[in-house]
């Protein structure tokens, strides 16, 4: 193999796992170390410059970042990244201070943002300070789209909501809310504004349409509609019988939604089998725990309708192949079909987007599934003028992906209006080497490894959860389990970083190694090497830190980076410093400066 | 300074015969000097003894005094130890071996713990064919002592200790041994686990005294330029009389290797030590051929390593001695003191 080049940022950054999963690049070991240290402020501004909704994210973030965590890779479970985020929102104090303060010197640009989810909020963060003139739409009274609409307050409370949402909003946007906006030509075009964000969204959900959906009328509703008219306390109750159809988080959301205001007797049933559910384990687990069996295999046939309401639905059986290819099959098994009473059916088997509002003749092109044709990189649409982010961009997704698409259009806006090529002139991520170590064997970074298995987050006692929707089931850590939580981390990002010209081969590094990460041996391709190693390195995803030839033995130093513990004993053992720990500070370059 | 090894292994550490991993053989963590050669050899021998099967408590670790007679701190954790007195490790061993033949014994030691203050009781536990593995770290200087020169130290060697040439010859332990009539004689380096993981390996499986001088090089006293024990020194003069590949009894033999070029040593547990000649007219299981090879190597300046010499029909000191089978120290009173008619016959013999 040729010898890893450190310089690429990429190589380092890719050891972060969870930093590498996270679509905003978030630094989190570096945010859980200032949470270990107490340093809550310090931590939740990192969060806020990297995806700008921590007390959010810390509750409902889909943690990309977990199942990508090292942890995980050398026992059970990955650090409680999310959960450790919160506790920087729960407990930071007052971090206004910190951050940008208007009024921002004009700089004479405007900008219209659709919708006012997260997407938007984003971009209106990282372009406000620089000045720009910016115009808010939303069809809803306050801003914070889905986060507001449809994440139920008993998994985010209102306050933490209004809260993050108002730290953007007073950066001097002006807002346009309870404005739907109609015509992409009229309302917005012809307003002459410079560029146009699109977060609209995927605001539509999908209807199922089987027989006696009509005359089962208002007792079916679809999921997203279902969630917000909760939200905005235009339903306040619902039957005792309630079937839930689909096994995404939506079903999750509607199905506890549905235990709070008046469902005694809910059921989830899913058409496909269990482990091939959507939704996250966590929040199957939560679900479960509020006493909500899931019926899987049971494709619904139709709605049955006694004395012209709602009685119930029929479901057929099923079971799943697969094809090599892993494609799945749902096949009949030939038992007899099921009837399952409901007063209510709640449907939550997808959403979908919606832009009939942008006209066709505006050099926006659209393709595939009525979406909009853009540049994966910099989400510049046809129209260079028009950019889209968030789940108006490639689909439904998740928070965190919204925001990592804002910072990118705003960087691309911001480019744009300054004349420059989006793509050419992006700016490259922001890198720093630091080195750790303070004495011969004192680190800046605590370096041991802690054993503590996973700790658990506290909730809310059930019987007072389910009488209020409001009531936050999940009660965040407390300073003390966040400090053993945070004492997990690995702290990836502080890298074992290779000297070959001081090392004497001594083997000192290889024999030390707890995960047996180093080898010297001759050099090889990849494949080859990785069936030469002090263990085996069989996931390919992770790199092989490769060096140059060793002067004494032309030998190579091959470290597989997998398993490292991060806990700088190689460095500690070396007898030449040919190893050394320096911290890797990677941050996605945005378009205005925050910290 | 970290004193705790972390808890986590590779999640894939594949496991021996009796079901161990390599954790389970490992010692504390070592507060050697870092980078000291004595910390690979311990690495060493916690893989041969993982690669061998060996059940921790059927060996027993013993040592004398020097930071190479620490090392057993460092290796082994879950088998039985004795750090004894500075240069008294064999007959320790000896004791012990002669109350329990069950155990296999490991016998580590320093050069100064070997060749000077321990000389004599060395050369004796050679001579009585004492079943055990001896080991010894030489790295020409007494470590813990802040590195003047040992016995070993080439004549014309320089330390950082002693700042000048060595005025005296070096004691060359494994012309020694030979000469005191070992049955198994290795020479071998720190820095090349290749080599000195099947030796140690091939040392279990001898019936008989298994003597391996392993050149350590001292981190802190003796690495630097004018040392004959140093790193590069070594590595630049290392002459090689075989590659090695140990196979134990149950094992296939797999490997291909050239006519003539080759040798196949069957020890006496019915393993296999392949021996990939570098040196030709060389014959390890030839006394004289041996001692020939290290007297060349010697006078060339080389430092011949690898198995030098066995002796394939080795006694060691139980069959010398004839004792039972069963370990001494598990014998009862009724085996030990069989009453007064059996004496009368023991007496009758002597008449
Ligand atoms: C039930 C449910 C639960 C979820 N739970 C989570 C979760 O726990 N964690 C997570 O990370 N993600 C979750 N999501 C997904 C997440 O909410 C979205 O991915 C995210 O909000 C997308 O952000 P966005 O900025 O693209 O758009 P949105 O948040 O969808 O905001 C778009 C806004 O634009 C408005 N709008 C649309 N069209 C127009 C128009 N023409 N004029 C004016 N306004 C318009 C919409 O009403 C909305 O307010 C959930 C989604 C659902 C449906
Ligand atoms: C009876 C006695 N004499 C002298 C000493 C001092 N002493 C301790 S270690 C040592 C030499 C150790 O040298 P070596 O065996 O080569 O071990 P190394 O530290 O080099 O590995 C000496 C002389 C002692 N501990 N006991
Ligand atoms: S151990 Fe810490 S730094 Fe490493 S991936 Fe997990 S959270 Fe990130
Ligand atoms: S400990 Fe240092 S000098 Fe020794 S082999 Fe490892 S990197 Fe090289
Ligand atoms: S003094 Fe020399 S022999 Fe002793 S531990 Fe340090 S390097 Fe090893
Ligand atoms: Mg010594």
């Amino acid at each position: 193999m040729r010898p890893t080049n450190i310089q690429e940022p990429e190589y380092f950054h890719k050891v972060v796992d969870c930093q590498h999963a996270c679509p905003a690049h978030t630094p989190v070991p570096e945010y859980i170390r200032l949470i270990a240290a107490e340093r809550y402020a310090e931590a939740y501004m990192i969060n806020w410059e990297s995806n700008v909704f921590p007390g959010i994210l810390g509750r409902t973030c889909d943690r990309p970042c977990e199942p990508a965590c090292r942890r995980g890779r050398v026992e059970e479970k990955p650090v409680a990244i999310c959960r450790l985020k919160r506790v920087a929102a729960d407990n930071k104090g007052d971090v206004k201070q910190y951050m940008p303060k208007g009024p921002f010197k004009p700089n004479g640009k405007k900008i219209a943002l659709i919708g006012g989810g997260p997407a938007s909020l984003t971009v209106a963060r990282d372009l406000a300070p620089l000045g720009y003139e910016i115009h808010l739409y939303d069809e809803w009274y306050k801003g914070g789209g889905m986060m507001r609409t449809q994440i139920p307050s008993f998994r985010l409370p209102e306050e933490v909501l209004d809260e993050e949402v108002g730290y953007v909003i007073g950066l001097g946007i002006h807002t346009h809310f309870k404005h739907r906006v109609e015509s992409m030509k009229e309302e917005i075009l012809a307003k002459g504004y410079d560029a146009v964000f699109v977060g609209t969204g995927a605001p539509k959900g999908r209807d199922l349409k089987l027989p006696g959906r009509e005359e089962a009328g208002k007792n079916v509703h679809i999921g997203v509609e279902f969630l917000a008219n909760v939200a905005f306390e235009h339903i306040h109750k619902i039957g005792k019988k309630v079937i839930v159809l689909g096994g995404g988080n939506t079903a999750m959301d509607c199905c506890r939604t549905s235990r709070r205001i008046g469902g005694e007797d809910v059921k989830v049933i899913v058409r496909s089998p269990f482990k091939d559910m959507k939704a996250s384990p966590w929040e199957i687990e939560d679900a479960q725990a509020e006493d909500i069996p899931i019926l899987n295999n049971m494709p619904p046939k139709e709605y049955v309708i006694k004395d012209g309401k709602l009685a119930g639905m029929i479901f057929g059986k099923v079971r799943a192949e697969y094809d090599e290819n892993g494609k799945r099959k749902l096949i009949p098994t030939g038992e007899p079909d099921e009837f399952v009473e409901a007063d209510d059916v709640i449907i939550a088997i997808g959403q979908d987007n919606y832009f009939p509002w942008i006209e066709r003749d505006l050099g926006i092109e659209f393709g595939k599934w009525d979406m909009p044709v853009l540049h994966k990189t910099t989400y510049q649409s046809t129209n260079p003028k028009v950019f889209f982010g968030g789940d108006a961009a490639f689909g439904p997704a998740n928070i965190i992906t919204a925001a990592a698409h804002g910072h990118q259009a705003a960087v691309s806006i911001h480019l744009f209006l300054q004349g420059k090529d989006v793509l050419a002139d992006r700016p490259a991520p922001k890198t720093n080497l630091l080195r750790q170590k303070m004495g011969i064997h004192e680190w800046m970074y605590d370096n041991d490894v802690a054993p503590d298995k996973r700790y658990k987050v506290a909730h809310t006692d059930k019987r007072k959860a389910l009488k209020n929707r409001k009531v936050e089931v999940e009660l965040g850590f407390t300073t003390e389990e966040a400090f053993k939580e945070a004492e997990r981390c690995l702290n990836c990002d502080v890298q074992t970083v290779f000297n070959t010209s001081r090392c004497i081969e001594c083997d000192a590094c290889v024999d030390i190694c707890p995960t047996s990460c180093i080898t010297f041996t001759t050099n090889g391709d990849e494949a080859d090497l990785r069936t030469r190693l002090s263990a085996p390195a069989l996931n390919t995803s992770q790199d092989l830190y490769v060096s140059d030839l060793l002067p004494a033995t032309k030998r190579v130093m091959v470290k597989d980076e997998d398993v490292c513990l991060h806990c700088g004993l190689c460095a500690e053992r070396c007898p030449t410093a040919a190893w050394d720990m320096q911290k890797y500070l990677y941050s996605v370059t945005k378009a205005g400066a925050v910290l | 300074m970290t004193y705790i090894k972390p808890i986590f292994r590779h999640p894939l550490l594949p496991k021996n015969k009796v079901g161990f991993t390599k954790k389970d053989y490992e010692g504390a963590i070592s507060t050697l000097c870092a980078g000291c050669g004595h910390d690979s050899i311990s690495a060493a021998i916690i893989q041969a003894c993982f690669e061998m099967s060996v059940e921790p408590h059927k060996l027993a670790k013993i040592s004398g005094i020097g930071c190479s007679s620490k090392t057993p701190t460092y290796f082994l954790g879950n088998s039985h130890g004795f750090n004894s007195v500075h240069g008294r490790m064999p007959s320790v061993t000896t004791g012990a071996n002669m109350a329990n033949r069950d155990l296999i014994y490991l016998g580590v030691s320093g050069d100064g713990d070997t060749a000077s203050i321990g000389m004599g009781q060395f050369v004796h536990a050679v001579r009585r064919n004492v079943n055990m593995v001896y080991i010894v770290m030489n790295n020409g200087c007494y470590g813990l002592t802040k590195g003047q020169d040992s016995a070993t130290a080439d004549f014309g060697s320089i330390s950082k200790a002693s700042k000048t040439p060595s005025p005296f010859q070096g004691i060359d332990l494994v012309g020694l041994a030979m000469e005191m009539g070992a049955t198994f004689v290795a020479r071998s380096f720190s820095g090349d686990k290749s080599q000195l993981v099947p030796l140690i390996k091939a040392g279990m499986s001898h019936p008989g005294f298994a003597f391996i001088d392993c050149i350590s090089p001292c981190v802190t006293f003796n690495n630097n330029k004018g040392s004959t024990k140093s790193y590069s020194y070594v590595r630049a003069h290392n002459e090689a009389t075989s590659l090695l590949d140990f196979v134990p009894e149950e094992k296939e033999i797999t490997m291909e290797y050239e006519e003539g070029a080759s040798k196949e040593v069957v020890l006496h547990d019915g393993s296999v030590l392949l021996l990939k000649k570098l040196a030709p007219e060389w014959d390890p299981s030839d006394r004289l051929s041996a001692f020939s090879k290290v007297q060349e190597a010697k006078a060339s300046g080389e430092i011949l390593t690898g198995l030098l010499y066995i002796d394939l029909e080795s006694k060691e000191l139980h069959d010398l001695f004839g004792t039972t089978d069963t370990p001494l120290n598990t014998l009862r009173e009724k085996e030990l003191c069989p009453g007064s008619e059996a004496l009368e016959v023991i007496n009758a013999g002597r008449r």
